[in-house]
């Protein structure tokens, strides 16, 4: 065979590129360099995401910690140093003496939390559902995809509102406070599956009767192997898509839920509960404690947005 | 055709030139020095280099070459419609003495359909499907010629009737779905032809098509432009077609015109060592050569075309000048050939026979036929296509079903190759799935080696490994059939991970490798993906992975159908060699008449889910008797006969949701009468060794 006969384009020796090189010489980092939106939006949010995750070591106070709030610097303009405690407010002080810098990063970690750990809950459930609906068919793909039509009716923030007061319910009055975020999670996660699921159970019809698909069959590996070593690898592309986009959703969900003051409580801000807080005082000359923690979910969920978007088309001409 | 083979000698510029001033007709298309380019992220890709035709007015130039030769791409560039990046860098191109490369694009938008006619392969995505065929025709009239929506009318419904579509006025509101492929392709005929244009490009018209119809539809295209006194480009990679409808021949390779000539010229006296490899690697219907010649490597990618002559590292004949100087056209005859073996001052000097001559005829006398391996009772497998049951409520209609295979009764022999052939939807490859078990059986009874295993597709576990082991198939899709995101090695290996949990990691690998050298690749290639490899070295690897765990029988799915003409041949040795080496018996499934004869001990012809005829190749080849089995021998174009007209087969294969009564064949035979309409013939032996089922063999009014 003349395959690897090409000396003129042999250019990198015969080695074959580390991981490394491969991931610097693909088409998406190619695309990604020559995209300054793109570029952007990633520089946003990898410095949101560092903000939030190194908050303790960045933030001048732990805003959940009442001992470390001077009642006496409330409301503080941005930019001020306090006359009584020689504290810098970067973005101000809210009505507690809280630092809405502060406020921020530990804000965004929340949302970032049940963000992620939300659409991790939708992926693993939509895809495990939209896998056996597309390779099984039949009665399960029925039921599982007019469950589905019935969720897409409403909207999400509908279902999760509903889902969250229903699993309220059936906790006791003193978990309400602590399991506040791990019910955030499930009921944002419950209330977006149906798009993972979809997206799945699609793929996973056309992957099916791929010829690949068939020639393990005919070996005669057991169904399970089939469904999880060859099919749903080859599914995941488009999961990855709806993933990226589904984090800006759901950092949205979230904030729409504490806004509305069935998510995390004043006492564990999410940026969603900070905007809460915020909008009482924006009339009366306080201004920041709305306008930078809105500024801040804008910034990241309008980033994670284009990352996602550009994500999808990169990958979209592999995506049927 | 009208233009004699001698009057026009392209390329050789000045000659050119000079002859056609002389004549008072000059060349309808005139391309000089074309050369397209591809600016891309890693490379400045050029697809076409200098390339340099004509074509005269009724003339039909072929153009071939196989995937990757930038055949296509001359089409494209004539007409615009190249696909970003892709430029035309330098060259002219001029169509009836006027230059049309360099006009603004709103003039050039002018030029097509009413200058320029375009068909596409795929007739469906050629139809806009949400416009009536009529609607489509009338505006497309109207858009080139000054009539009024009446005279429109009347003009469709004129090509219609003479593109042969029955009943044209009841036709003429249909939805391009509502028509059959063949009806389909020649509603694009009509199209392209509606505003009478000078050119026709017709790009691979009837490679998506059955054979029985493309004939009908390459008869049409040849017979209705030569009336018109159009001009052709017939862009295709069979030879067949060729031979049977070109006037000229060019023949290209590696985005490089290599040969041009008259067709009896290219085909029998081809100059160029490629086309000579190409020729000799076509199985061929006269005679059985027990291996084909095989060029060897493939088409190289347009990133990595070598220097000099861009075919010397697959060429025999290869000197040091080929690697270094790119070769012109040169005369040869009265072809033209860029090639160094005939430079008229100091020719490359022929390094062995040419490849032709070394294949050695044989008559294929059938191997012993060894015990009964696989013997199937009866088959029946039928497909529920209904709506889904709200429908059927709401519009009071009953469950359909497809009858994909009905009734199949087949033996086959330990060590023998048994082909089956037929149309595309007659059940073939439903019938090779029902015999490897993946599909279930709707009813009939199925034994491999003495076992039943009627319900193998339902079994599970230890009890189908047990039985699986034994056999594996070779799908038709080298692109679909390996998985994208394996390597190679775990893609070999799995069937010995599977079958044979034992076996070591090293002792697995080293086998993988061994499998590798085995089918013609290296042992390195394990670690590599799938997608950096060609069809067909994909081809290859599937194979492989067939062998890996030493069946004893193969299935093989077209395995050849989606590969060109040269790997294909590679592919066909390869199959043959392993047979020998391993005594492997094969289901070998393929509409290709030649490959079928190339590769078959008996043979199977397949009808609307039936089995019409079985008997041993030879036989088949020499005497067929079922009216349909002869069709398929008439409908395969013949290299020999240039020119020759084909016995043209009417109709096409009926839908098999509602197969015709009787003798499923009846309305498209010549020999049909009352009895075949309604009594299905069964299969009755008609001489040693073969079976025919039609009333009339039976009733000896066929002899």
């Amino acid at each position: 065979m003349s395959r690897s006969d090409d000396p003129a384009h042999g250019l990198k020796g015969h080695e074959a590129p580390s991981r490394l090189q491969a991931f610097l010489a693909s088409d998406i980092v190619y695309s990604w360099k020559r995209q300054p939106v793109v570029i952007v939006a990633s520089l946003v949010t990898l410095l949101m995401f560092a903000g939030a995750v190194f908050a303790p070591w960045i933030a001048p106070q732990n805003p959940f910690d009442p001992r470390q709030l001077h009642l006496i610097d409330a409301f503080t303009p941005p930019l001020t140093t306090s006359e009584l405690t020689g504290n810098f407010y970067l973005l101000g002080s809210d009505g507690q003496g809280r630092d809405v810098f502060s406020a921020i990063l530990y804000g965004s970690r929340i949302s970032l939390l049940v963000g992620f750990a939300s659409v991790l809950f939708a992926l693993v459930l939509g895809t495990t559902l939209g896998l056996v609906a597309g390779f099984r068919g039949g009665w399960r793909d029925a039921l599982l995809m007019r469950i589905a039509d019935i969720q897409l009716t409403f909207p999400s923030i509908l279902m999760a509102l509903l889902i969250f007061g229903v699993i309220r319910g059936f906790l006791p009055r003193s978990l309400h406070a602590e399991a506040a975020i791990i019910v955030l999670i499930i009921a944002i996660g419950l209330s977006d599956w149906v798009q993972f699921a979809r997206a799945v159970r699609g793929t996973t019809m056309v992957e099916k009767n791929k010829e690949y698909v068939q020639a393990a069959r005919v070996i005669g590996l057991p169904d399970v192997r089939i469904l999880f070593q060859h099919i749903l690898p080859n599914v995941l592309r488009p999961v990855l898509v709806i993933a990226t986009i589904g984090l800006a959703l759901a950092i949205i969900a979230e904030a729409t839920l504490s806004f509305l003051g069935v998510g995390m409580p004043p006492t564990q801000p999410s940026l969603g509960t900070l905007i809460r807080v915020g909008q009482d005082y924006m009339f009366s000359g306080e201004w920041w404690i709305l306008l930078f923690p809105g500024l801040a979910l804008l910034m990241l969920a309008l980033s994670v947005n284009l990352l996602g978007d550009w994500l999808r088309d990169v990958l979209n001409p592999k995506l049927r | 055709m009208s233009s004699t083979p001698s009057s026009d000698k392209p390329n050789s510029t000045n000659r050119t030139e000079d002859r056609q001033s002389a004549s008072s007709e000059g060349p309808i298309l005139s391309v000089r020095h074309l050369r397209v380019e591809f600016p891309v992220r890693h490379a400045n890709l050029v697809a076409l280099d200098d390339v340099s035709f004509d074509i005269a007015p009724g003339e039909v130039l072929g153009v071939v070459g196989e995937s990757g030769a930038g055949k296509s791409m001359i089409g494209n560039a004539v007409i615009r419609l190249l696909e970003p990046p892709g430029r035309i860098a330098s060259g002219e191109i001029h169509l009836a003495g006027r230059r049309i490369d360099n006009l603004p694009e709103d003039d050039f938008v002018r030029l097509r359909g009413r200058h320029i006619g375009m068909i596409f392969q795929d007739p469906l995505t050629s139809l806009n499907p949400l416009f009536s065929i009529g609607d489509q025709l009338v505006e497309t009239i109207r858009t080139h010629l000054p009539l009024n929506e009446k005279q429109a009318r009347a003009l469709a419904l004129d090509l219609l009737a003479e593109v042969g579509i029955p009943a044209p006025e009841t036709r003429f509101d249909s939805y391009p779905h509502q028509l059959s492929g063949g009806m389909r392709q020649r509603v694009v005929i009509v199209l392209a032809l509606a505003a009478q244009p000078q050119l026709i490009i017709a790009d691979e018209p009837t490679t998506a098509l059955d054979v029985s119809v493309q004939a009908q539809i390459l008869g049409l295209l040849k017979r209705l432009c030569a009336g018109r006194g159009a001009a052709v480009m017939l862009i295709t990679h069979d030879m067949g077609v060729i031979a049977e409808n070109a006037d000229r021949v060019a023949v290209m390779y590696a985005g490089r015109l290599i040969e041009i000539g008259p067709v009896n010229e290219v085909i029998h006296r081809p100059r160029h060592p490629y086309t000579e490899g190409l020729m000799a690697a076509i199985p061929r219907l006269d005679g059985r050569r027990e291996r084909l010649y095989q060029i060897e490597g493939a088409m190289p990618r347009l990133a990595a075309i070598p220097s000099g002559c861009a075919f010397h590292p697959r060429c025999p004949h290869a000197a040091e000048r080929c690697r270094r100087e790119r070769p012109e056209l040169i005369p040869s005859g009265d072809s033209l050939t860029a090639c160094w073996l005939h430079d008229p001052e100091a020719p490359v000097v022929r390094r062995q026979p040419q490849g032709g001559e070394r294949v050695v005829l044989v008559s294929s006398t059938p191997r012993p036929a060894g015990e009964v391996l696989v013997k199937a009772i009866d088959l029946v497998r039928h497909f529920d296509v209904s709506k889904p049951w709200i429908n059927r409520v709401l519009e009071r209609t009953g469950r359909v079903t497809l009858k994909a295979v009905d009734g199949v009764s087949l033996v086959i022999r330990r060590g023998e190759t048994l082909s089956l052939v037929g149309e595309s939807g007659c059940g073939k490859s439903t019938l090779a799935r029902l015999i490897v078990g993946l599909y279930d059986l709707t009813r009939g009874r199925l034994f491999y080696a003495g076992e039943e295993i009627t319900d193998l597709a339902r079994r599970s576990g230890r009890r189908a490994a047990a039985v699986r082991k034994r056999f594996q198939m070779i799908f038709q899709d080298p692109y679909a059939s390996l998985n994208p995101l394996w390597r190679v090695g775990a893609i070999i290996g799995e069937p010995l991970r599977y079958f044979r949990p034992e076996m070591s990691d090293v002792d697995r690998r080293r086998r993988v490798g061994k499998l590798l050298e085995q089918v013609g690749l290296s042992a390195a290639d394990a670690l590599r993906y799938p997608h950096e490899f060609s069809g067909g070295q994909r081809q290859r690897i599937s194979i492989a992975r067939a062998l890996a765990n030493e069946p004893e029988f193969l299935v093989c799915d077209e395995p050849t159908s989606a590969l060109d003409v040269s790997v294909q041949a590679q592919i066909l040795n390869l199959m043959k060699d392993l047979q020998q080496q391993y005594g492997l018996t094969y289901l070998f499934i393929s509409h290709d008449m030649a490959v079928v004869k190339h590769m078959a001990d008996r043979i199977a012809v397949m009808y609307l889910g039936r089995i019409v005829e079985v008997a041993a190749s030879d036989r088949l080849f020499a005497t067929a008797y079922h009216p349909y089995s002869r069709m398929l021998l008439d409908a395969v174009p013949s290299l020999e006969g240039t020119g020759k007209r084909r016995t043209m087969i009417e109709g096409e294969v009926p839908n098999p949701i509602h197969p015709p009564s009787g003798c499923a064949f009846h309305p498209r035979c010549p020999h049909a009468f009352d009895r075949c309409r309604r009594e299905v013939p069964v299969l009755t032996i008609r001489s040693e060794g073969s079976e025919v089922a039609c009333h009339a063999v039976a009733e000896g009014r066929i002899v």
